[in-house]
């Protein structure tokens, strides 16, 4: 495998139940990479995000991971029951199912979990249930428990989708210090001015990649109509995009909201 | 008056009956857990049959009774966890169709073999007066499997029950996890069934769970306080049907019942309770 190449998949093709999710995507994940994976609904950006995972298999094609990397992994909030009878350090130390031969927490684990609580601004909640904390502790805790796997690649799926704008600030502050301590990261978004724009490698995705590159070079038109199937605008502003989407324009007109 | 209370102790069919159904309470309480929270409260009622569709092709193929259905069982169970896995249709859906269509080739089986309408009542209710020595060993024998299990990979079983996707991306075994899960299951139905009965598994599966979920926020609390309702209910029951000589496995249902309905309204008092002290600060 190159060096500092810490997932490959060559040429994939994903498929459910006959229909393909990817088909031939070629996509590299280097060490020190930030990258966020857009494209519609359908577009497959999920199944690309669970290819480098390893928990959907390629029909065609193959992804290489570099032995021994540690992942961690970020689900939407919605795929999991809230009111399920845990408390935020019983879903922190469940990660570490193969040391956890007995129910009780040591000693160790209890410290190094308050230790990465704190750091994500979660101090003194260890002990409430999952479902007392608010959408954006949330999804915090679920940073937390990826993290306290150390890894050296995040993977997050929709981590804004459906939080507020000053969660969406302090999430991206977040993972821009976890990226300069060293961490990868990989997200999958769908939203293009919030959380798209602002990161260093931006893929879009709709079966099969259409651009691969920093968001000042891909976000064009040409290319969001190519991955959206709809017309775009970019302006520039302050050397970083803004999309603005026609559809909605045309529509606030027909209602009056534009003149 | 002591020797009243004391007197269903005197007779070793009551003092196996009671021995049986304790630890059937404690097993049932133990793996209830994992299926309330699944959200697979049919299960029980559903995998029973499945067993007993398999005990009837053993019967009519004449393979031991133990081996056949067993095997019956832990197939349906595995494949009901397959197909729910897939998320085209429902676990419930699964439930349904694996082991009613289970249940209705045994009962075929019986129709044209056997002696249906006995089996089935045998089924149902079970006969915990018929409780022989090999029956509470079996119960002993999977009771301490399960606990070594569920304590075992306690944590295993918590990941994959609460985040299946991320526990499997984490190294967890979830597929190996929920065939184990459908293998305990399966034993317990298989050992119980004869004694006491499809019903009252099923109960036993669903109201101790469900009292211990209302009394805790903790799944490891749940984990030790539901085989003890379900125990309690069990000991209990079979106690006060030897005196109000009505059914045991109704009986012992209606203990749980009466507990899960005590800590339904004490857990809702509380809940108002700490909403009014919320307005009142």
């Amino acid at each position: 495998m190159t060096p500092g190449v810490l997932v490959e998949c060559a040429h994939i093709s994903c498929a459910y139940d006959s229909t393909y999710a990817i088909k031939d995507v070629h996509f590299t994940m280097h060490s020190g990479d930030f990258v966020g994976i857009v494209g519609p609904s359908g577009s497959g950006k999920t199944t690309l995000l669970k290819s480098v995972l390893g928990s959907v298999k390629p029909v065609h094609g193959h992804v290489t991971m570099r032995p021994g990397l540690r992942m961690g992994y970020v689900p939407q909030v919605e795929s999991v029951d809230w009111n399920f009878p845990v408390t935020v350090l019983e879903v922190m130390v469940m990660t570490r199912a193969a040391n956890g031969r007995i129910p009780r927490i040591t000693k160790d684990e209890r410290e190094s979990a308050l230790d990465v609580l704190e750091k994500l601004g979660l101090g003194g909640l260890h002990n409430r249930h999952i479902r007392e904390l608010s959408g954006g502790q949330q999804q915090r805790v679920f940073v937390a428990r990826a993290l306290f796997h150390r890894p050296e690649l995040l993977v997050l799926d929709e981590p804004t989708s459906g939080v507020d704008v000053r969660t969406r600030h302090e999430l991206l502050h977040l993972l821009a210090d976890l990226h300069d301590e060293g961490v990868s990261i990989m997200l999958t978004t769908h939203d293009l001015n919030g959380l798209a724009a602002h990161l260093p490698r931006l893929v879009c995705i709709n079966k099969e990649i259409i651009a691969d590159g920093a968001p000042a070079e891909i976000l064009t038109s040409d290319v969001l109509e190519r991955t959206y199937g709809a017309p775009m605008e970019v302006l520039m502003h302050e050397g970083m995009p803004v999309v603005l989407d026609h559809g909605g324009t045309e529509v606030a007109r027909r209602l009056g909201g534009l003149s | 008056m002591i020797g009243g209370v004391f007197t269903p102790f005197h007779y070793e069919f009551f003092r196996n009956g009671l021995v049986v159904a304790t630890l059937a309470g404690t097993l049932c309480g133990i793996l209830g857990v994992f299926v309330v929270l699944r959200g697979m409260s049919y299960i029980g009622h559903g995998l029973s049959h499945a067993v007993f569709g398999g005990a009837a092709a053993s019967a009519v193929m004449n393979v031991n009774y133990f081996a056949g259905a067993g095997i019956w069982g832990v197939a349906s169970g595995v494949i009901i966890g397959r197909i729910a896995r897939r998320r085209i249709i429902g676990a419930d859906a699964a439930i349904g169709v694996v082991t009613t269509a289970s249940f209705a080739m045994g009962l075929a089986l019986l129709n044209r073999y056997g002696q249906a309408q006995k089996s089935i009542e045998a089924v149902l209710f079970g006969s915990v007066l018929g409780v022989q020595t090999i029956d509470i060993v079996a119960v002993a024998a999977v009771t301490l499997v399960v606990i070594a299990l569920v304590v075992g990979l306690y944590r295993s079983f918590l990941f994959a029950t609460f985040d299946p996707e991320v526990a499997q991306v984490s190294g967890v075994k979830v597929a190996l996890i929920e065939a184990l899960l459908m293998a305990m299951l399966s034993l317990t139905i298989l050992v119980t069934m004869r004694v006491i009965g499809t019903l009252l598994i099923s109960a036993l599966l669903v109201i101790p769970a469900s009292v211990a979920r209302m009394l805790t926020n903790s799944f490891a609390k749940m984990l030790w306080i539901s085989p003890i309702v379900g125990a309690i209910s069990a000991f209990v029951g079979m106690y006060l049907s030897f005196h109000l000589d009505t059914s045991a496995s109704a009986t012992i249902i209606l203990v749980g019942t009466l507990q899960f309905i005590v800590v339904y309204a004490v857990a809702g008092l509380r809940g108002r309770a700490r909403i009014a002290g919320l307005h009142s600060h």
